[in-house]
């Protein structure tokens, strides 16, 4: 293996055990050397990767954002309806909130909660681009081809993603009486209702 | 100069409002290119031939320019059908100028009746079965109007014998390589994605709201400015796409948007690539184009 892709792998590594340690225990209370003695390297070759805990930071949400966008991509590239559209990109995130809940906990607890890390960097869309594109390419798909009612993007946007985020706070809040993924069609329909043309 | 052979031309009309012939007169230095060409023919421009004369198909000529829509049979110039005109003289002339949309695609009149009205050898951007015997003569300058410099242009490199590099449509790629977006002074508002709040403001884009196809439409206006002073776009106006196969379109005054996503794209530019550094733009409050660039006291 070339020393770039073992680079490439490590930094990786990083990202994704900053991320289950700032989902878990919180942004402040996580240190760079609690993320370094859980992968067993030391606190300086971390900070050869990322040079302070607010860039680890801001890299770990352009990177969810990039995963679950590369998603819901996917489901973008498929003929088919808007409406069976909306039921993957809902059963992908919330399978995604199972799988890997500590994506969208760093979401939620994290990126929206400490607004005074992200500030800088991370203005508006910046680092979320990722996902929220593919959203835009979904909402311009559905409004063309006749199928969702033109309107105010913000409008369409907090219905769908603030929805689903909601939804994903009452699970990891455990109030939610059935796993996430029972939840599903319900909500797809629901989303679908308020979208349609 | 002067003891060089005058090229001959010949300049129809069809179905036209005149605006061509009307940009073409505004041109300030029309004596001087006129000085280096004889005019057989022109509808308004005092020349030696009646129309009459020229109808009967049987004069001279160099260069044929072409004003306005096209149609096969119905319309008649010296009472005789402008098809048997225009084609009697397309083969005669070494080269053929379609001057303005409507004879070049169509244009405005094609809008009226769509399956009758074309430009002469093509309709919208589809060939007619005459593009396979005139293409070789052909050059395309769409535009309503267009821009005297660009036939100034394509006259003199034709009188010096200079190749014209043309695109897909005939348009020469040197007046029509770049967008109309190309050269507007509201491209630092259009890069950080701030909207114009009204016409004939100075602040702001006109794409994002007001209607302006100047990203995708093929075009040299903010290059060789109007009246050697402006352009639509710069004075607070939408570029209307006029010298595109699709003009006019409607609704020109705004921007056609699903959920607030232009629905047009700016030429050449895939849609993901233009919502992510869009997106990422529109994060950002840069102040001074927030501002009025000029205020005043009263």
């Amino acid at each position: 293996m070339k020393i770039a892709e073992k680079k490439a792998l490590k930094r990786e590594s990083i990202i994704q055990t900053a991320l289950q340690l700032f989902s878990s225990k919180g942004f402040h209370k996580t240190t760079i050397p609690d993320i370094a003695k859980k992968l067993h390297m030391s606190v300086g070759n971390l900070y050869n990767y990322f040079s302070s805990k607010d860039i680890l930071a801001k890299e770990i949400i352009k990177y969810t954002s990039n995963v679950l966008g590369e998603e819901i991509r996917e489901v973008n590239m498929l003929e088919i309806s808007a409406r069976e559209k909306i039921r993957k990109i809902v059963a992908l995130y919330f399978r995604m909130a199972e799988r890997h809940p500590e994506r969208i906990e760093y979401f939620l607890r994290v990126y929206l909660a400490n607004r005074e890390v992200f500030n800088d960097g991370c203005e508006g869309m910046t680092c979320v681009s990722g996902f929220v594109t593919e959203i835009m390419i979904f909402f311009d798909d559905g409004v063309s081809s006749g199928e969702l009612r033109d309107q105010d993007f913000f409008s369409a946007f907090g219905l769908f993603m603030g929805y689903l985020g909601g939804m994903v706070f009452l699970k990891g809040e455990e109030m939610l009486t059935k796993d996430i993924g029972q939840y599903t069609d319900d909500i797809s329909l629901n989303i679908y209702a308020a979208l349609k043309a | 100069m002067a003891s060089q052979k005058k090229l001959k031309l010949l300049w129809l009309q069809s179905i036209t409002c005149n605006g061509n012939t009307h940009s073409f007169l505004n041109y300030p230095d029309l004596a001087t290119l006129l000085s280096y060409f004889e005019f057989v023919y022109h509808p308004v421009i005092e020349t030696p031939y009646t129309i009459e004369e020229v109808a009967k198909g049987k004069l001279e000529c160099d260069i044929l320019i072409l004003e306005g829509s096209f149609r096969e049979e119905g319309f008649t110039r010296g009472r005789v059908e402008v098809s048997k005109i225009f084609t009697a003289y397309a083969k005669r002339a070494k080269h053929i100028i379609s001057a303005g949309t409507c004879a070049t695609f169509g244009g405005i009149f094609k809008a009226y009746d769509p399956e009758y009205i074309s430009g002469f050898i093509f309709d919208g951007e589809e060939r007619t079965a005459r593009y396979e015997t005139y293409a070789s003569k052909l050059i395309s300058l769409p535009g309503c109007p267009i821009h005297p410099k660009w036939l100034s242009y394509v006259l003199m490199m034709l009188l010096k014998e200079k190749p014209i590099p043309i695109d897909e449509l005939h348009r020469p790629q040197e007046l029509y390589g770049i967008t109309v977006h190309t050269g507007c002074t509201r491209n630092e508002y259009f890069e950080w994605k701030i909207d114009s709040k009204g016409f004939g403001l100075k602040e702001g884009c006109l794409f994002y709201e007001q209607g302006c196809q100047g990203p995708y439409t093929r075009g040299s206006c903010n290059k060789i400015l109007w009246n050697d002073t402006s352009s639509k776009t710069i004075v607070g106006t939408p570029c209307f796409g006029c010298t595109e196969p699709s003009f006019p379109k409607r609704a020109l005054y705004s921007t056609k948007t699903n959920m607030g996503i232009p629905a047009t794209m700016p030429l050449g530019v895939p849609r993901r690539a233009y919502l992510t550094v869009t997106g990422i733009a529109k994060s950002f409050k840069i102040k001074r184009f927030e501002e009025r660039i000029i205020t005043y006291d009263h």
